[in-house]
């Protein structure tokens, strides 16, 4: 038996595929969010509403991922933005060349901000980069304080936490305080947001932060 | 390549990073396949090592079995240097009760080694 030496990390091709992407998006100086939550949180629904607010102020791009069918992709397309949609077939999160094609059909050269809507699932898009500047978790009031602790990957290697559906809070038995406690004993350095997409609570907060970072991003002409 | 479970994914991933070092006429003898995952990498054990011998049946690798080394969370304390291992993932130290820590192992996924079955491969 003889053994072979290989020491290598498992998703490196991946990760070569991302530089690529992440090089783009530095050289074209386009800010790049990867939003991920589980199915129905409110993610297309907070692309929409964003959309609203920065339109006119910036100039963004949506890909979107899913794991059938065109649907996100029309309703943002129906915002007045391009979007480009991915379909997975069956697949349960993006990778990077699956965004690496999607660019080619992207002019970067005329964005500030490129929006990267993940296949709604907390588990498997948390390993895979996509050459983003930062992952944006979104999780919403209905599905439990206990999310960070049962998804503790996708919150530990998330830069910003959406806490949506805020408007539902009197109804239901959610804590907010409880869910930011526990997202803050997996990464203390999430920076969070409370929103409602569909009263628009917090909306404008998470919009500004959104426009501060593609401005900064933009090199000085 | 995207699947619908992502150790589907993972699995191939290590067969073809196996392919890159293990020259053709030894693929075949490929015995076993060790990886390193760590136990906040987001992976079930179990599910990849199913995927992982589902996807090699088919490959080059036809008789190589998973070996995984399952490495434990461990984060140090920034606060008072003690080395714990929280279970749930947090960044909670098990001496102080500090939440100030860095991660030092726990969230990696590598392939290690592959074993080779030379004698077999003297026989044919």
């Amino acid at each position: 038996m003889s053994v072979v030496t290989i020491e290598r990390k498992v998703l490196e091709k991946n990760d070569e595929v991302a530089l690529r992407n992440r090089t783009l998006f530095t050289d074209h100086g386009v800010y790049v969010i990867n939003m991920v939550s589980s199915p129905g949180a409110g993610k297309t629904t907070i692309l929409e509403k964003t959309i609203d607010l920065l339109k006119g102020k910036t100039r963004l791009a949506v890909i979107e991922g899913d794991v059938q069918t065109d649907i996100d992709a029309r309703r943002i397309e129906r915002s007045g933005i391009p979007a480009v949609q991915i379909v997975t077939r069956g697949g349960c999160h993006l990778e990077a060349n699956l965004v690496h094609e999607a660019l080619q059909s992207i002019k970067l050269a005329e964005l500030d901000l490129l929006v990267i809507e993940n296949v709604g699932n907390l588990v498997c898009p948390a390993n895979y980069d996509l050459g983003e500047n930062v992952k944006v978790v979104v999780a919403s009031t209905t599905e439990g304080d206990d999310k960070p602790l049962k998804y503790p990957a996708m919150f530990r290697n998330a830069a910003v936490l959406l806490i949506n559906k805020i408007d539902l809070v009197p109804y239901i038995n959610a804590r907010p305080d409880v869910l930011r406690k526990n997202a803050f004993s997996i990464n203390p350095h999430l920076v969070v947001f409370e929103t409602s997409a569909l009263t628009n609570q917090g909306m404008d907060a998470w919009a500004q932060w959104l426009l501060d970072q593609a401005t900064k991003t933009k090199p000085a002409r | 390549m995207s699947r619908a479970v992502h150790e589907l994914s993972i699995a191939e991933n290590i067969l073809s990073i196996v392919g890159r070092y293990v020259p053709e006429g030894e693929r075949p003898f490929v015995r076993s396949v060790k990886v390193s995952i760590g136990a906040q990498a987001g992976i079930v054990p179990d599910s990849l090592k199913f995927c992982f011998e589902a996807v090699a049946s088919e490959s080059p690798f036809p008789a190589a079995t998973l070996v995984i080394e399952n490495v434990p969370f461990t984060i140090r304390c920034r606060t008072c240097g003690a080395i714990s291992s929280p279970e749930d993932g947090t960044l909670l130290c098990a001496s102080c009760g500090s939440m100030d820590a860095e991660i030092t192992g726990g969230t990696e996924m590598r392939v290690v080694e592959v074993e080779v079955d030379d004698a077999e491969k003297g026989v044919r």
